[in-house]
């Protein structure tokens, strides 16, 4: 019964429409919207994630100034005094020259310090294998997407297989079979984790790889590595940035565990949740700051990386974009 | 004379939206006498099915009853207590919905969905009620109640749903039953056995109807008397024979002439021009103004509802019987 | 079917892990041997004939139960494992049966009422849920409970009674008070979970048709919500938790170590530990067929749930 819209209309008059009300918000003049602009703007709507970049960016100073940042150099014996050991928070040193501001541990270490360098190393380690495990899981997600068929199918299959599994189970096991060692544990985070960013990196790319400026570069025939790295990649990009955002936080939380159980790096490395581990044993008899401490600078790190990740996801939601 | 079943004065029912106020219905007035059938007709965005919501209090935010009077039965359900519109939904006003796939829950079979029905308003034993749904079923043409009652809806034909929907909305013996296009989603043959269904059911039990539609064929043959709305009001309001047979304002007679039956053949099919307008924007004066043939500069101001012996029609150029012979010369 | 090729393929990739890349030597004979028990041994366990060979007589030996001696116990490996198994059972099932029982009443809470301060403080606090690692969670259930108030232990289960044959400790109250806390702890991120999904499924649920036909009808909102909303979000929380039975199992592993609750997840720790690889692999296995199992229950238990799925199945 609706008329169609296009009908010319008879003998009636046009009035001049009423004035519409504008909804679009008004870009004030003369800034330039670039995207990475408008992403900043849209992400800063969230106060919390704010509040999270925020914190995440003091812990990355941490990490990356940790030596000139500590008071004191944990893992230079010759700076430690055994008598100094199980302080309490604020307590003095035996030679008057420092405060313990988080008290020590069994082996007279200044926790400050002990946790500014274990930021450093779990911060670290997530990281790296975190790019490890995108570049890996990129590269196969791409090949899987660009190849398709039998590549597709068995790539695939092993990252839905692998995915099926709790990441905890496969790290152990391949830590079991390796050993100990900061490469192992990264080996053992990134086989983890690629199977993620493959699936993710193929989704995006198939979407991309049925759209007209693939074909193009197809005739042009540029070669495939061409094509994956410098047309497709880009553009899926949005999502890849979200899913390595969050995978940092389970990186490090998981690296965490598996040195709590004994399983992850080494004394040498000492991450917090070495730290951690190192103080399980005194926290029955009320030396709670050994593990606490550290405890909460692992929390705040997880915790800041997940706001950031959460907003960021929001924001980079192609559903969401105007 | 009882008093009408339904009495509604000057329903206005807004929706508050970020973009601003939609004025869904917006001072709509009519009775609806006891066992008659009221056809309500529009098209979508008329307000019609938003005016069945509010008489039954189901009307979601950011919508709600503005101002206006409902009457069922001399009572004002305006001032009742949400346990008391409780007790009256399914029970004094029965609502049929327009697609019974949605609205019949897929995880639920047919008696619990029905015998919960019964079981709302009357105290009865789970065997008592389960014998009402079986007897609602029989009236309503389903063969082999008892196994139906034990299916899952997905299990139904469209039609079948719909049946099963007339049954729940007449089990406990309401005095309206609201049904809001409830053959929209059914085959044209269908329909009509639904259609001949329901104006059976009432006549033999009283029950009034108000059938919401933007279809006049469908409304033709069952209706006693016709609201037409447009933009959230009532244009044209009377007896089924006045309304179709000498249609007063220009959308109703716009209405008639688009139907394919009574164009023709060979002709090119009339249409109204324009489009209906957005609810967020409405023009002033007449909402209709930017698609009649007859408007003129006195149609910018709001036409009130004029009274037509017997009739009413919300126009400054009703059409009479001497303009349509005029204008079919 | 394609269960049965992932068993396949896991039990090779097992076999390959354990006797391609380690040295096999060290992995299954017990390094403290000496050299001519160790040459005994090799030949005993068929160490020198060919690789496919081998991964035979492993399958062969799997069929019969025999995953090899652990080193440091000295017995099968298999009797090791499903001696511990009641325990991170119990375990695991405390902790699903925490997750639901809380998780879908707050989740409906968040759901129902999405803007109010409980739905925030709700949501807030399942994104804690999940970004805590397991193990500081537990930590800090300790210091609070154990140390600081001394309300519960923090290690160990409690005495045991047999329930059907199995070992069971939560019949006793003692046996509550050890499972609390590791139990809760466990928990955590599948209540996380499980308020998550309530909440989006209720929000998703309270749009639809039939939640306004069933008000039309003049059903009470208790009604509405208990039954009608209920019935349909429940069919893709259960699958959903039910998958993450298995996950419950692995992340005892963390669980069992702090609280020294002795199932089959601190063996496997201990057991790495102490480089007891027969045990190792016995593990991957169990778990493995577990995994599988699992995921076959909870098919089985969608077309239970869910008429349309099983209807369709009956008609076609």
């Amino acid at each position: 019964m609706t008329p169609p819209a296009d009908t010319p209309a008879a003998s009636t008059e046009h009035p001049a429409p009423a004035a519409a009300v504008d909804l679009a918000a008004s870009v004030p003049a003369g800034t330039e919207e670039t995207p990475f602009r408008r992403l900043a703007v849209d992400f800063a709507a969230s106060r919390l994630a704010v509040l999270g970049l925020v914190l995440f960016a003091a812990i990355l100073f941490v990490a990356i100034f940790a030596p000139l940042l500590s008071p004191q150099n944990p893992y230079d014996l010759a700076q430690l005094d055994v008598l100094d050991s199980r302080l309490e928070p604020g307590a003095r040193s035996g030679d008057g020259k420092h405060v313990f501001w988080l008290g020590t541990d069994d082996q007279g270490r200044d926790m400050l310090s002990a946790i500014f360098y274990g930021i450093r190393i779990s911060l670290g380690v997530g990281v790296i294998a975190t790019l490890g495990a995108l570049a890996l899981g990129m590269t196969l997600g791409l090949a899987a997407a660009y190849f398709g068929g039998r590549t597709d199918s068995i790539i695939m299959r092993i990252a839905d297989i692998q995915l099926s599994f709790p990441a905890i189970l496969i790290a152990l096991v391949l830590l079991a079979v390796l050993g100990q060692g900061i490469d192992k544990i990264i080996i053992a985070l990134l086989a983890v984790q690629w199977a993620y960013y493959a699936r993710t990196v193929r989704s995006a790319a198939l979407v991309e790889r049925s759209k007209e400026y693939i074909e193009a570069a197809t005739c042009l025939a540029l070669p495939a590595r061409r094509i994956l790295f410098r047309h497709l990649m880009p553009n899926c990009l949005p999502p890849l940035i979200v899913v390595a955002t969050v995978q940092v936080a389970h990186a490090i939380a998981l690296e965490a565990t598996l040195s709590f159980l004994g399983l992850g790096l080494p004394i040498t490395e000492p991450s917090l949740g070495l730290l951690i581990a190192n103080g399980f044993t005194y926290l029955l008899s009320g030396k709670y700051w050994i593990s606490f401490f550290p405890g909460v600078a692992l929390l705040l790190t997880i915790v800041s990386i997940n706001l950031v990740g959460d907003q960021l996801r929001d924001v980079l939601n192609p559903r969401l974009q105007r | 004379m009882t008093e009408p079943t339904l009495q509604v004065e000057n329903l206005r029912t807004h929706f508050f939206t970020r973009q601003g106020v939609v004025k869904a219905v917006d001072g709509v007035s009519f009775e609806v006498a006891q066992g008659r059938v009221l056809g309500l007709v529009g098209e979508s965005g008329s307000g019609k099915s938003v005016t069945g919501f509010s008489i039954l209090g189901l009307v979601d935010p950011p919508g709600r009853i503005v101002s206006g009077r409902i009457l069922l039965e001399g009572r004002d359900l305006r001032a009742a207590t949400p346990e008391e519109w409780r007790s009256i939904r399914g029970n004094r006003i029965a609502m049929i919905f327009q697609d019974p796939m949605m609205t019949l829950n897929p995880v639920l079979n047919v008696a619990t969905q029905m015998t919960e029905a019964v079981r709302a308003h009357q105290r009865v034993s789970e065997q008592a009620a389960r014998e009402q749904a079986r007897e609602a079923l029989v009236r309503v043409g389903i063969a082999s109640p008892d196994e139906r009652l034990d299916a899952y809806p997905h299990q139904f034909s469209g039609g079948m749903r719909q049946r099963v929907a007339i049954a729940i909305a007449l089990l406990n013996r309401p005095a309206l039953i609201i049904a809001d296009e409830p053959t929209t989603a059914l085959d044209v043959t269908i329909q009509g056995q639904i259609l001949a269904e329901v104006q059976k059911l009432c006549r033999e039990s009283g029950t009034s109807l108000i059938w919401i539609t933007h279809d006049l064929a469908v409304i033709a043959g069952l209706a006693d008397a016709i609201c037409v709305m447009y933009a959230g009001r009532i244009v044209e309001r009377g007896t089924v024979d006045e309304v179709l047979d000498a249609p007063m304002h220009p959308y109703t007679r716009g209405l008639l002439e688009s139907v394919p039956s009574r164009n023709r053949r060979g002709a090119p099919l009339r249409q109204i021009p324009g489009m209906t307008p957005s609810l967020l924007r409405l023009p002033p004066g007449c909402a209709f103004r930017e698609r009649c043939n007859r408007a003129t500069e006195t149609c910018f101001s709001d036409p009130p509802l004029y009274e037509l012996g017997g009739r009413q029609v919300r126009c400054f150029h009703p059409i009479h019987a001497e303009d349509e012979a005029a204008e079919e010369a | 079917m394609q269960s049965i090729v992932v068993l396949f393929v896991m039990s090779a990739l097992v076999f390959v892990g354990v006797y391609a890349i380690g040295n096999p030597v060290d992995i299954l004979i017990n390094p403290q041997a000496d050299q001519e028990d160790i040459e005994r041994a090799i030949k005993g366990l068929g160490l020198d004939k060919p690789l496919w060979e081998q991964y035979l007589v492993f399958l062969q030996r799997a069929a019969a139960g025999d995953l090899g001696k652990s080193f440091a116990f000295n017995v099968p490996a298999i009797q090791l494992i499903l001696e511990r198994m009641p325990a991170t059972l119990e375990l695991a099932t405390a902790a699903m049966v925490i997750a639901i029982v809380l998780g879908i009443p707050l989740g409906l809470l968040a759901g129902l009422k999405p803007e109010s301060l409980g739905a925030r403080t709700i949501m807030a606090g399942s994104i804690l849920g999940f970004s805590l690692p397991t193990f500081w969670v537990g930590l800090m259930l300790i210091m609070v409970f154990s140390v600081h108030l001394g309300w519960l232990p923090s290690n160990g289960r409690g005495p045991t009674t047999d329930l059907l044959g199995i070992p069971v400790s939560f019949l006793s109250w003692a046996g509550l008070r050890h499972l609390v806390l590791p139990a809760t702890n466990l928990a955590l991120f599948n209540l996380a979970l499980v308020i998550r999904l309530t909440r989006s499924g209720t929000r998703e649920a309270m749009l639809q048709d039939y939640v306004k036909y069933a008000r039309a009808k003049g059903l009470s909102d208790a009604r509405v919500i208990g039954v009608h909303v209920l019935k349909n979000i429940s069919i893709p929380i259960v699958t959903v938790t039910g998958l993450q039975f298995g996950a419950l199992i692995a992340f005892a592993i963390v669980t069992e170590s702090i609280f020294a609750w002795p199932g089959m997840g601190k063996l496997l720790i201990d057991s790495i530990n102490v480089l007891d690889r027969p045990v190792i692999v016995a593990y991957l296995l169990i778990i493995v067929t577990l995994f599988i199992a699992i995921n076959l229950a909870v098919d089985l238990l969608y077309s239970v749930l869910d008429p349309r799925v099983r209807l369709a199945d009956a008609k076609g």
